[in-house]
């Protein structure tokens, strides 16, 4: 199961190149959020993104394309670029698996505004309610770039974007399918906002994930998409290979909604799970992309679950959280980051966590806090969500 | 598809909760009684609700289910009555049981909520409220209840989103990935979800409930029934009308009609209904409507449309039941289900 194409748009820039070019050297891209009314709040900075005033071309009408929230926005840029890297020509063999924790949030938003206060006035309500779900945006890509589906969201909260590439990877794995397109997204809305700062869940100075006084995540916007097929598949169309998926896991944490078990169980299981399907051993994996929110509980948990993962090989893998750049991309963060860890492999550079300061003390891993060259044959990627929702892939170098 | 047998039911729907006042609605075949729900600008939405539980769920006082929302309630009393005995925690062995909830509205009462708390005042928005709101909460919460940490699932989509859970669930359990898999479809009950409803469709009467299904791959009981297979998912777009959609669908679900029953997703609103009944016009042998009885509740509904073929198997009334669902707005699905 190979990747043929992968498209990445977070606040550092859209594309691969911008993205990689931020995250190689731990670049920061909070500011002050401007979509929507932060006055009141505790926190005022997010990972926004600048998007495009136009679109590229595609099936799309002018008003289709005109009827697409931001959170679509993002996930056709990223779709966009997957898909000419892969070469893929359109048609129905083509599942999508999707993660979103949100959809188009901003449109409900407003289709309950206009509701209180102007309840007899329709205008602009239907169209608002379709596009509100994650299925209409989702048939907006297919209609866009000629995908036959299935289509399939897997909204698992912030392992939503994990957990949509494991299940496309489990099409192929069965041979439900030869080629899957699967991702996620999230784009920033008031509501999401307001609810983690309302937990108290946001850095009100900096967000340092794995930074023994961190206080907090910072939250983002963005989409990653993957073209995910056979290796026969990639073969035959004698295509450009990116790197392999090769393990994939998932667990549940019972705990808490929203508090993760303090030494990490569900997280350990889902590394193990990975480790598993992918038949390879603790000490072969060079190099994790953390979950890292940032928050005292996750990074507490997470780093236990590590140690416990690694036991004797916890000094040979390398660990960082890419969090610290973009913030945390809920539905998006999954696929972002196995993005980050294709780069990692393909690029052999490991992204810095730069706003880290002091290292929380139970990190017993070498934690990545400069730009650094290394020989990354092995890389995994840590999805931690609400409900205890836990996924964890693993990526391969191609060579 | 391997075997994979429904080893359990269950059902919160207005007709009550649990399977016996879903059958008895059924056998009566007359629409449950409707509701006004009162909505902003003064306007009343005609739905059907789930009634207030009597006697009130023991679950409900476990500490996870203290704040929930109602589609966390419809959930958890359906999966736990699909379970039976069969809960994870009642087997000596390490039982992993997993988890697809599917849902389109998913948790919409808290999420008006919380988010006219934040209109008014973000400052005081409530934090117990918020982590209500995410799509997987009552998933979350029925995983902790039964104590299962095995792979668990919420899927969105449209109401043919249940019919694609199963199949995950059958994947799954042929993975030997799980023991046994619950599967449930669940919406609950708003005006905002009913006033968006009627934007499209003023005559469907919106309703509330779940549905869930228990898989494994042992059989287990007297006359089990297979979930024999699935079709393809035909998506809307603009090159495939929801008709032609339909019709994808039901052509792949052929075979005798005789001791077959279709458990279609008719509202008994005529052109709401028509492009499913076209589809369907060949069809000879009984069909079971239950949205008409029950109410629109979409992915619940869908949910409940494969109860009710199940128990229909069950009853020995059929040999084959089939599950036609014309989606609301992504796609055309459907199931078969035999003894």
């Amino acid at each position: 199961m190979v990747i043929t194409g992968a498209g990445v748009t977070t606040a550092l820039g859209i594309g691969w190149k911008k993205n990689a070019e931020g995250f190689r050297v731990g670049k920061t891209a909070m500011r002050p959020v401007t979509l929507f009314d932060v006055s009141r709040q505790r926190v005022k900075t997010a990972a926004e993104v600048d998007l495009p005033e136009q679109l590229p071309a595609t099936r799309l009408t002018s008003r289709q394309i005109a009827r697409m929230d931001r959170a679509t926005r993002l996930l056709f840029l990223a779709v966009h670029e997957a898909w000419q890297q892969a070469g893929w020509e359109p048609g129905d063999d083509l599942p999508f698996v999707l993660g979103t924790t949100s959809g188009g949030m901003s449109l409900g938003e407003a289709y309950y505004r206009q509701a209180i206060t102007a309840p007899r006035d329709n205008r602009k309500q239907a169209s608002r309610v379709q596009h509100y779900q994650a299925q209409r945006q989702a048939l907006d890509i297919t209609e866009a770039f000629g995908v036959g589906g299935p289509v399939t969201i897997i909204a698992n909260a912030c392992a939503s974007g994990a957990n949509s590439i494991g299940h496309a990877w489990d099409l192929l794995r069965r041979g439900h399918a030869r080629r899957v397109l699967t991702g996620g997204y999230d784009a920033l809305s008031q509501m999401v906002f307001a609810g983690f700062d309302s937990l108290q869940a946001l850095s009100t100075t900096q967000c340092r994930p794995f930074d023994a006084h961190r206080d907090g995540l910072a939250l983002g916007e963005g989409a990653a998409v993957l073209a995910l097929e056979t290796l026969d598949s990639a073969k035959k169309r004698n295509v450009e290979i990116l790197g392999e998926i090769v393990g994939y896991g998932a667990a549940t944490d019972a705990h808490h909604l929203t508090q993760p078990h303090p030494n990490g169980d569900a997280a350990l299981a889902s590394m193990n799970a990975a480790c598993a399907a992918a038949q390879l051993s603790p000490d072969k994996i060079n190099y994790i992309n953390a979950h890292g929110t940032g928050t005292p509980l996750n990074d507490g948990a997470e780093a236990a679950a590590i140690n416990r993962w690694a036991g004797a090989h916890v000094k040979n893998v390398a660990v960082s959280s890419t969090k610290a750049s973009i913030g945390h991309l809920l539905g998006a963060a999954g696929s972002v980051e196995a993005v980050i860890c294709l780069m990692a492999l393909r690029e052999q550079w490991l992204p810095p966590t730069a706003t880290l300061q002091t290292l929380e003390p139970t990190c017993q891993f070498p934690f990545v806090q400069k730009p650094t060259d290394a020989g990354v044959e092995y890389a995994l990627t840590n999805s931690f969500g609400f409900g205890g929702a836990n996924a964890s892939l693993i990526l391969r170098r191609w060579s | 598809m391997s075997d994979i047998f429904v080893c359990g039911t269950g059902v919160v729907s207005p007709a009550g909760w649990g399977m016996k006042p879903f059958r008895d609605a059924l056998v009566r075949g007359e629409g449950i009684l409707t509701k006004d729900l009162p909505c902003p600008g003064a306007q009343l939405l005609r739905v059907r609700q789930v009634p207030p539980p009597s006697p009130r769920p023991a679950f409900l006082g476990h500490a996870r289910l203290r704040r929930t929302s109602p589609i966390a309630h419809y959930a958890v009393a359906a999966a736990l009555e699909a379970l039976g005995e069969g809960t994870a925690k009642s087997s000596a062995e390490p039982f992993r049981l997993g988890i697809v909830y599917c849902a389109l509205g998913g948790c919409v009462n808290y999420s008006r909520r919380f988010y006219d708390e934040v209109l008014k005042d973000p400052g005081t928005a409530s934090p117990l409220v918020f982590p209500e709101t995410v799509y997987n909460s009552p998933a979350s919460h029925l995983a902790a209840l039964v104590g299962t940490t095995a792979i668990n699932y919420t899927l969105v989509g449209d109401p043919g989103t249940f019919i694609q859970g199963l199949v995950i669930a059958a994947d799954w359990l042929t993975d030997n990935r799980v023991d046994g898999c619950l599967v449930i479809g669940a919406e609950e009950m708003d005006w905002l979800t009913a006033g968006a409803m009627r934007l499209f469709e003023r005559q469907t009467i919106f309703s509330d409930g779940a549905g869930a299904l228990y898989l494994r791959r042992e059989p287990g009981q007297n006359r089990p029934v297979k979930l024999k297979g699935v079709t393809n998912a035909h998506l809307f777009s603009n090159s495939r009308t929801r008709a032609e959609a339909i019709r994808l669908a039901r052509s792949e679900l052929n075979g005798a009609q005789d001791r077959a029953v279709l458990c279609d997703g008719l509202d008994g609103v005529p052109h709401a209904d028509r492009e499913e009944q076209n589809a369907w016009s060949d069809w000879k042998g009984n069909r079971l409507s239950v949205k008409s009885i029950l109410g629109e509740a979409l992915l619940a509904s869908v949910a409940w449309q494969c109860v009710a073929a199940v128990d229909a198997l069950k009853e020995n009334t059929y040999d084959v039941a089939n599950i036609s669902v014309a989606g609301t707005n992504q796609q055309a699905i459907a199931a078969q289900f035999c003894l």
